[in-house]
């Protein structure tokens, strides 16, 4: 039985059957009697002071229940939201941290800021009435990219982050490094810009608040990849309840990305208003809230240098990033251009020395966070690059001077200059196997060909490695965090031998009802179909940190195996009693327990059932069967791997045609192989996209987002893309006990400098920003003719 | 307020609505029939699909007014009774759904697509699904189950 279900089994999906008939229950999806529906009045300025906001003639229309402003808000004494990593700069002076109110009281400093909110019976009352708030404002001068907010002069953000600063960071040894560029063979210099994304996922932000005046508690619905971080966020330090009087639902949530980790205003003032007008409150993005609110990701501007000896060996690396960090500081941005970047710069490699400097820079544009990879794909573009150019500066095939320079497979574990220990890996084998899928001996003859139909064909590498499931905690706490990065699991028993599982992370697409479910299958010898998991429910589900940075099965998963191993430990006991036996001599296999030696045995559903109806029962053991874990891992996880593209370029329409993706990735052990693909598509389709589709755009002179629809940026559409060639290597990580690293992020982090690395090969240049449109690779193929004529 | 009537899978309803609803709208708040999603406000994700006389509609791109009289099927109509469609069975099999918000419409504009292309090559598939937009799979599954539900329906 648990053979087809258990660990390394493509079990289909058991959450499938509600999505494909219709029966999923997205936030939106819920009404709450007496529900009213919020709309928010949103800046249409990316920098202004707000003179007046007058709600006389919008209070006055139909089925208007309430109006606040931010003064209503301030006045209630709610916090504003916070950042949760503090980070430090070079001068050891903690970063700039400017109030993040949930409704803009004097000044607003991004387009969709929001200046007031409009409740209504019916949500089109209440955008009936917002387009009567009239508002005054005073327009500012914006500054909309990070290096011109860092220039002196630029336009000033927020009064208390001079200069734009939030802060000013670094990390490494930079005069060891400086002393190993100065011996240097070779040095390869590359500017760079990793565009700004907009996350969109296809369920837009949602939230339902409803206050319970009998119980003074309140019920949040709302659309979040962590309900038990954003109930503590919203009691503790934003609107001061208790937590006990709190509960955050996140149902089914359709897709994050990271852009639904984060406590954002629309929620908190949902559930403040429900307050205030005691009744439920809905809100819902439209998806031109969601390109104007939905936290941003990347948008990195950098210098790179590599030093390599003469043999191609690294010596040291230099970067100098300016990251933008937009108008206010969202739940985790500090980290995500510092400690979830720079570690990462010593990618798969032996690079002796690193000095890596960010400067963190407000911007008057939407707050920038985590998204997918989260600072990894900032780091893994940079480097992918960077070995690039050196490989085609010191004409040594791409695939050698990766190699020359992998940390060896028996180097394990291997501490790396820059804070990382790696617990594992073989990227050797990964790359060999990527090579041989790819057939890239037969490449020279593809290229040939390709000319010949006036086509220009490239290739592409990428050897990346990511760090997942954030741990341990006080490691992320000695680095700033203001978090405990664990996780919680519960296996309950029924009386019948069926089982819940409660995990405090949460399924949004990733299909833990299913992976989790395969854990307790093959550890307890349960039918798969017996098992249900439970997530996304604080009342429901012990507090648990949720779901991002690839975390959940290594952190999560490792919590419920600990679970099945405290059952285990109590069925032992049942068992022993059951079978007039020494507890020493149970012997566990799959859910049968045996005395050893003999035949005699009892299954968990019997055990189970005995310790629900105990009355034939050891006297000192507790009755029931349900454990609950918590677990804190000891180290990150690092998952790594070597994907390679090739590409067809049309120099006549530069157009780029990927021919062939290969991905070859050890992500450890794996649950599910045909979820772990699934990941593996989405993420090389979402790091594609930011490589030749996406690209935020905000207007330098107004700030005016450009790209605030589907018509002006560019989703990656089923016609933009191939089918990909996903191969495995494994290493099983010795560090937790699934053995097993994380594979939600590997795709986007690997995709872009693969695809610009062989977007740069096909035309023979040294580099191109993303997105490769076909402008600006027309441009190129056009300005780089002779090569082809040479040819 | 003008009444509306039409039949929503297999069976008729009227109701009273504000002109300017929408016949997403229309299922989704005044049926409840909430499978039919809304990701986005320029007719451009797909997630609203369904079925209007038969053929494959983006419902936030038509008012309920426009499908008085008509014939809908949404996504909770394509079952019978407790056997899905083909095509359900093979987002299903093929792993063609992440976080499921996408796939109604992806399924509805896929049943669409077969029926006018019995037996699609994969860029076909591709090229008739450009107006649905999934985040999560990166379509290579989703071309995978259309495929194989093209060969059984
Ligand atoms: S909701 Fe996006 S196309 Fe209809
Ligand atoms: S499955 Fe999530 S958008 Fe398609």
């Amino acid at each position: 039985m648990t053979a087809e279900s258990g660990i390394g089994a493509s079990v289909r999906r058991k959450e499938d059957r509600r999505f494909i008939t219709g029966n999923g229950r997205y936030t939106d999806d819920l009404n709450r009697p007496g529900q009213t529906y919020a709309f928010f009045v949103r800046s249409p300025h990316a920098h202004a002071r707000i003179k007046r906001v007058d709600t006389t003639k919008a209070s006055k229309m139909p089925g208007v229940v309430a109006i606040f402003t931010g003064k209503d808000v301030a006045d209630s004494k709610v916090g504003g939201l916070i950042c949760g990593w503090l980070i430090k700069s070079k001068d050891g002076s903690p970063h700039k941290a400017p109030p993040h109110p949930i409704i803009a009281l004097d000044t607003v400093r991004h387009v969709g800021d929001q200046v007031a909110v409009v409740i209504g019976e019916t949500l089109a009352q209440a955008r009936d009435a917002a387009e009567q708030v009239q508002v005054e404002y005073e327009v500012l001068p914006a500054v909309v990219d990070p290096k011109d907010a860092a220039a002196k002069g630029a336009p000033q953000v927020h009064a208390d982050a001079p200069g734009n600063l939030c802060y000013d960071w670094e990390l490494g040894d930079k005069a060891a490094t400086e002393a190993a560029f100065a011996k240097a063979h070779h040095v390869a210099k590359l500017d760079l810009v990793n565009n700004r994304l907009i996350p969109n996922a296809m369920e837009p932000r949602a939230a339902v608040a409803e206050y319970d005046f009998g119980t003074d508690s309140y019920t949040v619905w709302s659309t979040s990849q962590n309900p038990h971080v954003l109930k503590l966020l919203l009691c503790a330090f934003v609107l001061q309840v208790p937590e006990h009087k709190m509960r955050v639902i996140a149902p089914d949530v359709g897709g994050g990305f990271g852009s639904k980790i984060f406590n954002y205003p629309e929620e908190t003032v949902c559930t403040w208003a429900s307050r205030q007008i005691r009744r439920p409150v809905k809100w819902t993005a439209e998806r031109s809230e969601s390109f104007l609110t939905d936290a941003h990701g990347r948008d990195h501007v950098t210098h790179v240098e590599l030093a390599l000896d003469k043999a191609g060996k690294f010596l040291a690396m230099r970067v100098d990033t300016h990251a933008n960090l937009g108008a206010y500081l969202s739940t985790f941005a500090t980290s995500v251009p510092t400690y979830l970047y720079a570690p990462l710069l010593a990618g798969p490699y032996t690079t002796p020395q690193l000095y890596i400097e960010v400067k963190g820079v407000f911007t008057h544009t939407t707050p920038v966070d985590a998204y997918r990879g989260a600072g990894r794909p900032e780091a893994t573009y940079l480097l992918e690059r960077i070995v690039e150019t050196a490989a085609r500066e010191m004409k040594i095939d791409p695939a050698e001077l990766r190699r020359r320079n992998f940390i060896p497979p028996d180097a394990f574990p291997y501490q790396t200059p820059v804070i990382q220990q790696y617990d594992i890996g073989n990227y050797h084998a990964s790359l060999d196997k990527a090579l041989e899928m790819i057939d890239y001996k037969g490449f020279p003859a593809r290229r040939a060909q390709s000319e010949k139909k006036g086509k220009r064909r490239g290739i592409g590498f990428s050897s990346y490695i990511e760090a997942c499931g954030i741990a341990p905690s006080a490691a992320v706490g000695a680095l700033g965090g203001g978090v405990g990065l664990w996780e919680s699991g519960q296996v309950r028993f029924n009386p019948t031998g069926s089982v819940t599982i409660h995990t405090g992370s949460h399924s949004h697409g990733q299909g833990h009802e299913t992976t989790f479910a395969q854990i307790v299958a093959d550890k307890l010898g349960v039918p798969i179909e017996n098992i249900e998991v439970v997530h996304g429910d604080t009342d429901k589900t012990a507090f648990g940190m949720g779901t991002y940075g690839s975390r959940s099965l290594a952190v999560g998963g490792s919590a419920i195996v600990k679970a099945c191993d405290k059952i285990v430990a109590k069925a032992k006991k049942i068992a022993a009693h059951m079978l007039e036996a020494a507890v020493e001599d149970i012997e566990h296999e799959r859910g049968v327990f045996k005395v050893s030696g003999t035949d005699k045995s009892v299954n968990i559903a019997q055990i189970a059932f005995s310790a629900y109806v105990p009355h034939n029962y050891p006297a000192d053991v507790e009755p029931g069967l349900d454990e609950t874990a918590f677990y804190d891992p000891l180290n990150f996880s690092f998952p790594a791997g070597t994907h390679i593209c090739e590409v067809e370029v049309d120099p006549d329409t530069g157009i780029v045609d990927i021919a062939k993706w290969v991905a070859v990735d050890d992500f450890g052990t794996v649950i599910n192989p045909m979820v772990v693909e699934g990941q593996v598509h989405g993420g090389i389709a979402q790091g594609v996209g930011q490589a030749l589709l996406e690209t935020c755009v905000y207007d330098k002179q107004s700030g005016q987002l450009l790209t605030g629809s589907y018509m002006d940026y560019c989703m990656p559409r089923a016609d933009d893309l191939p089918s990909f060639e996903v191969g495995m290597t494994t290493t099983p990580s010795p560090l937790n006990p699934l053995g097993v690293k994380g594979c939600g992020e590997a795709g986007a982090i690997a995709a872009p400098p693969a695809l610009i690395n062989a977007v740069t090969d096909a035309l023979g240049i040294k580099h191109l920003d993303m997105p490769a449109s076909p402008e600006k690779v027309w441009r190129a193929a056009q300005a780089n003719r002779p090569r082809m004529a040479a040819e | 307020m003008p009444t509306v009537s039409m039949t929503v899978n297999g069976k008729t309803v009227s109701r009273d609505v504000e002109a300017r609803t929408l016949l997403v709208q229309f299922l989704r708040e005044h049926l409840n029939l909430t499978g039919t999603h809304v990701g986005c406000d320029t007719s451009q994700c797909g997630a609203c699909v369904v079925h209007v006389d038969g053929r494959s509609v983006k419902s936030c791109t038509m008012l309920a007014a426009q499908a008085n009289g008509a014939s809908v099927t949404t996504i909770e109509g394509l079952a019978q009774g407790d056997k899905l469609h083909p095509m359900q069975e093979a987002f299903r099999e093929h792993h063609a759904l992440q976080c499921g918000f996408c796939t109604p419409g992806m399924i509805m504009s896929a049943i669409d697509l077969v029926k006018r292309n019995p037996n699609p090559s994969e860029e076909t598939i591709r090229h008739e699904l450009e107006g649905n937009i999934c985040r999560c799979t990166g379509y290579h599954n989703i071309v995978k189950a259309v495929k194989a539900a093209a060969a059984n329906m």
